[in-house]
């Protein structure tokens, strides 16, 4: 459950940019997360209702957008992403190496965006 | 009003982890976050490694814990200077939990600080601590489909310790199986299949330490 950490951070700098805007009430909060980021979205939900209520923050929509795995292959440098559940074994679309490729994307873990008034 | 924003919603964990780093790097001290699940043997390998590596090098332990001092204690008997933090029920350690207790211990002589995690796959491995690298202990009693399960964490990790190697006999464990499911998400992981309780295969680790606490040396 260490999305209970992750929400607090995210409050934290949700906060600040709320003051840098002059906001006074938050509305909706943009996420993106790899796909091999240890998130369970339906808790990191959970933690931010609960941290937020009766606060300027509470009753903000937390949308949360998954970022594909994208790698890049040790042989051939050929970028691609694993079909989803193909994480055994990431067969290169170019020239079929199984190992060893690169992790490029997927596990990010940012605050995109904010809504507020 | 919407507005852009992009930031790294860890990063105050990573700018602590970042300073940590620095003040690790002036002071020559190799860092290595070590992470498994529970019972995967993270005590049990300090204790061999702290034993084995005594005449070599000056070691420091930070523990994490959720309730007990009970690993503090194994660790304490070995002779190396030792840190217990408890979380209290938190499922992993983060970079100011380390600055507190670094600022706790004399670190001026240390060669390795070995901070051992939380035992979790899936937590410690979002918080970086200001270490070289996270090491990762799986016991082949766990299976060998875990670095499938858990990517992020084998991801993240330099090194692959597959540990309980003496209980291979007992188990449908696949060392060429787990050793591939790793490097398909991590091609610069090494990993090293030993058993802390025999100690075989405990000197190719010792080496592998020997030349990053050498390479630190070189890079202060």
């Amino acid at each position: 459950m260490h999305e209970m950490s992750i929400a607090q951070n995210l409050i934290r700098i949700v906060e600040q940019e709320m003051v840098q805007n002059n906001a006074s009430r938050l509305l909706r909060v943009k996420i993106s997360y790899g796909r091999i980021s240890a998130i369970v979205p339906e808790a990191l939900q959970t933690a931010f209702q609960a941290l937020t209520r009766q606060t300027p923050l509470e009753g903000a929509v937390l949308e949360t957008r998954e970022v594909p795995l994208k790698v890049r292959c040790r042989e051939c440098a050929t970028e691609f992403s694993p079909q989803e559940r193909d994480l055994l074994i990431m067969t290169c679309t170019s020239c079929g190496a199984e190992f060893g490729h690169e992790v490029i994307s997927g596990k990010e873990l940012l605050l995109e965006e904010i809504e507020v008034e | 009003m919407q507005i852009k924003v992009l930031r790294n919603i860890l990063e105050a964990n990573d700018r602590i982890s970042n300073q940590l780093r620095e003040m690790f790097r002036q002071k020559a001290i190799l860092v290595i976050n070590l992470m498994s699940s529970p019972g995967a043997g993270k005590t049990s390998l300090l204790e061999k490694t702290l034993d084995q590596l005594r005449d070599e090098f000056s070691m420091s332990v930070i523990e994490g814990d959720l309730q007990t001092s009970n690993d503090a204690e194994r660790i304490a008997a070995t002779g190396a200077q030792v840190l217990q933090i408890n979380t209290g029920g938190g499922c992993h350690l983060d970079s100011s939990m380390i600055q507190e207790a670094a600022g706790k211990m004399d670190l001026e002589q240390t060669d390795i600080l070995f901070v051992e995690n939380v035992g979790n796959l899936v937590c410690p491995a979002e918080f970086s601590v200001g270490e070289d690298y996270k090491v990762t202990i799986l016991s082949v009693v766990e299976g060998d489909d875990k670095p499938e399960k858990y990517p992020l964490i084998f991801a993240e990790s330099r090194v692959l310790l597959l540990n309980k190697t003496d209980l291979l006999p007992y188990v449908d464990f696949d060392l060429d199986k787990a050793s591939g499911f790793a490097r398909s998400i991590n091609k610069n992981i090494e990993i090293f299949p030993l058993s802390a309780r025999t100690g075989d295969g405990l000197e190719p680790w010792h080496d592998w330490l020997r030349k990053e606490v050498h390479r630190k040396k070189q890079d202060r």
